[in-house]
């Protein structure tokens, strides 16, 4: 299992090097930790460590290695929790088609982004084929 | 962490205690699937009671570990989904299609014993 390699001030930023399946596990751990200083609801927790965990699913099924970085984010009187999951993977092809194909769940690798760009607030997805891949969302808590 | 399968006069239930990894959802199907051999089980009991994140992979093992059993001549009954892991599941487009579910592990144990009534 891959430490918690960065904490800063309080905890309000947390790195989790993902490389095997158990790194997934710590990382929605970090998340769920992270979200309830943000005073996330328990429903609301639940559903960010589950896009989490399929945030991070995509990197091991497709880069085989990378990072997700957990940060809480304040917009105003907004607090909010910012992932950013990075790989050096092959990159996204068809970025609309990613974006379009994952809803259902059945026989496809992983979820697609679909249903993680659902439930959250802001989502933003750059790919570069043989580059890798960074998506970045933020679910704010209202 | 390897889970727990109690065997229960013609069922056998698994209780996951905590979070799964991947491997650990992989090898939960594997056990069941040669244990309901093994014991000549008519029913399984998974209990996700404890699981607080039911993922894509985590719901696509468990469809498949119910199918499997159903090739094997057993039903399968998922229990204890969490509202807040219902939510989430629904939310992100997560299903578990036509896998039988029960609330907890007594309306489960019911089920089974429908199910082996009818058939």
């Amino acid at each position: 299992m891959t430490k918690i390699t960065d904490r800063e001030t309080r905890q309000h930023n947390i790195r989790v090097r993902i490389e095997s399946d158990t790194d997934l596990v710590s990382a929605r751990h970090a998340g769920r930790m992270l979200a309830e200083q943000a005073g996330f609801t328990s429903s609301e927790l639940t559903l960010i460590a589950t896009a989490i965990s399929e945030l991070a699913r995509n990197i091991i099924e497709y880069a085989n290695f990378g990072e997700i970085h957990l940060e809480l984010v304040q917009n105003g009187s907004a607090r909010g929790i910012r992932i950013v999951a990075r790989d050096a993977g092959p990159g996204i092809g068809n970025i609309e088609q990613a974006l379009r194909g994952g809803f259902s769940t059945s026989g496809g690798l992983g979820l697609g982004l679909a249903g993680v760009r659902h439930i959250m607030d802001n989502f933003d997805v750059e790919s570069n084929v043989g580059a890798g891949t960074c998506v970045t969302v933020t679910k704010w808590k209202l | 962490m390897a889970v727990p399968i109690l065997k229960q006069s013609n069922y056998l239930i698994a209780t996951i205690q905590s979070a799964l990894t991947d491997q650990d959802f992989v090898q939960l199907r594997d056990a069941l699937v040669d244990k309901v051999g093994r014991f000549r089980s008519r029913g399984v009991i998974v209990d996700v009671t404890a699981i607080d994140v039911l993922d894509s992979f985590a719901s696509r093992t468990l469809r498949d570990l119910a199918y499997m059993i159903r090739l094997r001549g057993a039903h399968t009954v998922i229990v204890g989904i969490q509202p807040d892991v219902a939510f989430a599941m629904v939310q992100l487009g997560i299903t578990l299609a036509d896998v039988s579910t029960a609330l907890d592990l007594e309306e489960g144990l019911a089920f089974l014993d429908d199910v082996g009534a009818e058939t």
